[in-house]
């Protein structure tokens, strides 16, 4: 059987560009078509933006990546028009059970809010969101819109100049110039564009080694989540297993750092280590083993004049929390929408600074988050080490320790408090989890739900009123409010005006605004004036 | 809430003897643990992290 990721998806084909007589200039490209670049490319085309994506091979991701998407990820994914595919495919648990040593020390159910289309998450390989992605942009291009995704070409050279980027691609046929107005570079962690440019990735290195191994089990084990701190088959360290789609299940051990790696991946000892996990009665074969170690860190700046770097380029965490991809689609929802506008004159190549200030605190985020839930799962010293096992022999007894086990808190988005896109809050009793920066929470409206119409646009939303029309803005008027539309953005306040980003973040609010005062929030949001 | 440093305990040599009985018999290590727990346990307690830090604050060695 042809595996997904062995199958060329977008083959190496002459474009005309390589036949020009001078360098064809392009308003964006892409470097890189992993789920970052991919989205950046959906996005972009499907607002009528001019594309190219440069990809130095023609497949989805080999192996065994990220695998799993939390909900913020599919929002945006239902944004781009490949929300459902992911979410009918990805597997989704409810129940957890945290071992310590050789006891069960106790489970829990995740119970998420309700009144989201979404899930709080899914489990999924990376290769499928990215074939996903993939079919997205194939009907998008049948529809018309402006992508072009090129295979095989990889980009040799990068130079930034005031007025567009230069670049040399190669290709099977050698290589071609190509210049554009932006590019956003999204090509992963070891970035060539980065090193190209000469641009520093700082950070903590992890003392760590972890084996991933895929394995396919024939048994009806039931859908958790286990994570086992210190378990009898891996001493002093830590393991953990879920499920994916197709009957695939993740193992996750932990090794230390003084190993042997070849001999860890050995087939005969990985299978040896899972039927310890599993028991001797479950039948598995291994699908994929790798070892990987992590470090978090980030670029001191996401934006270097006309490059912008998105995804694992630009920040890296570990992987507890689900913390990378995920916030890597973040990125390109927040910078597709500014970079339509700069290039349309409708906002000042400034809102384009907006992008780095937001997303380098939603990655100082991130790396704050993953940092501790490795600093638990893998204690520095004798102290730490005693707290952590602490906190797991209380949890087994009592709940208020529970809180305290960290084995990844889950990627949500970040709320960009102090962005200088954000108006100061005016709606006195509203929840804070609505206040401006803040993603907007779903809730049921109709027969769908509220993020269905928030839409590439600015949106006016008035609750408990009817939205006042103001030009650049696209109104939605809820005079009946429903409790979950209450609970999430009213508050104690009787009706409410929201204005809305078009990555769904919230710009202004307001009891009751004028038009001029809607317009100001509205040119502040857009980076001020072009 | 602001942290108690002035004397809040009615009988303090009996709850001292509590603490000294509770660690009666245990190994260095048992008592590095147990430690561990009575902190987490009263810090539970406390629950405001504003007073917890100031615990933190006043536990801390003297120059």
């Amino acid at each position: 059987m042809t595996r997904l990721f062995d199958t060329p998806l977008y083959p190496y084909a002459r474009h005309p560009d390589q036949d020009a007589a001078n360098p064809v200039r392009h308003p964006v490209i892409v470097i890189g078509a992993g789920p970052v670049g991919l989205a950046a490319a959906l996005d972009l085309g499907q607002q009528g933006v001019p594309v190219v994506v440069l990809d130095e091979n023609d497949k989805v991701s080999h192996g065994s990546r990220a695998i799993c998407f939390a909900k913020r990820t599919l929002e945006i994914a239902d944004r781009l028009g490949c929300g459902d595919p992911l979410t009918d495919r990805g597997v989704r648990w409810n129940l957890g059970k945290v071992f310590f040593g050789d006891r069960k020390v106790y489970e829990f159910n995740l119970l998420p809010e309700d009144g989201h289309r979404r899930p709080a998450f899914v489990n999924l390989q990376q290769y499928h969101l990215e074939n996903d992605m993939v079919t997205r942009l194939r009907t998008l291009q049948a529809q018309g819109a402006p992508i072009d995704l090129r295979g095989n070409s990889r980009v040799t050279d990068i130079a930034t100049h005031p007025d567009h980027v230069a670049l040399t691609v190669d290709t099977p046929e050698g290589p071609y110039a190509l210049e554009a107005e932006y590019v956003i570079a999204c090509d992963g962690a070891g970035s060539p564009t980065r090193d190209r440019l000469g641009l520093g990735f700082t950070g903590r290195v992890f003392e760590d080694n972890f084996l991933i191994a895929d394995v396919t089990m024939q048994a009806d084990f039931p859908t958790e989540r286990w994570f086992w701190f210190d378990p009898p088959f891996n001493p002093g360290q830590s393991a953990l297993l879920h499920k994916q789609p197709d009957g695939v299940w993740r193992i996750d051990l932990q090794l230390g750092w003084d190993i042997d790696r070849e001999k860890e991946k050995e087939p005969d000892r990985v299978r040896a280590r899972v039927r310890q996990m599993l028991g001797d009665d479950v039948a598995f074969e291994l699908e994929w083993v790798s070892i990987y170690t992590f470090q978090c860190r980030r670029m001191e700046r996401f934006r270097h004049g006309r490059v912008l770097f998105a995804g694992d380029a630009a920040h890296q965490v570990s992987p507890f929390g689900a913390r990378g991809a995920n916030s890597g689609l973040q990125d390109t929802d927040n910078l597709c929408w500014k970079l339509r506008l700069v290039l349309a004159g409708e906002a000042p190549d400034t809102l384009l600074d907006s992008y780095d200030s937001e997303r380098v605190e939603a990655a100082d985020e991130n790396i704050l988050n993953s940092s501790r839930s490795t600093d638990f799962i893998t204690p520095k010293s004798k102290t730490s080490r005693l707290f952590r096992d602490a906190v797991l022999d209380l949890s087994e007894h009592h709940a208020f320790a529970r809180p305290f086990v960290n084995s990844g808190r889950l990627s949500v988005p970040c709320i960009h408090a102090g962005s200088p896109l954000s108006s100061p809050d005016a709606l006195p009793g509203g929840p804070s989890r609505t206040r401006p920066g803040a993603p907007c929470p779903d809730a049921p409206l109709g027969n769908g739900y509220l993020l269905d119409h928030l839409r590439n646009g600015f949106t006016l939303l008035a609750l408990g009123r009817e939205a006042p029309a103001i030009p650049g803005t696209t109104p939605l008027g809820l005079p009946e409010v429903t409790d979950a539309l209450r609970t999430r953005y009213l508050g104690e306040a009787p009706s409410a005006l929201y204005l809305l980003r078009p990555d769904q973040h919230v710009a202004a609010r307001w009891t009751d605004a004028t038009p001029a005062e809607i317009e100001t929030a509205l040119t502040r949001a857009k980076g001020g004036h072009a | 809430m602001t942290l108690t440093l002035t004397p809040n305990i009615d009988a303090p040599d009996d709850l001292y003897a509590d603490l000294l009985a509770a660690h009666e018999g245990l190994t260095d290590d048992q008592s590095a643990a147990f430690n561990a727990r009575l902190i987490l346990i009263l810090a539970n307690h406390i629950g405001d992290r504003d007073t917890f830090r100031e615990a933190l604050k006043a536990a801390a060695p003297i120059p």
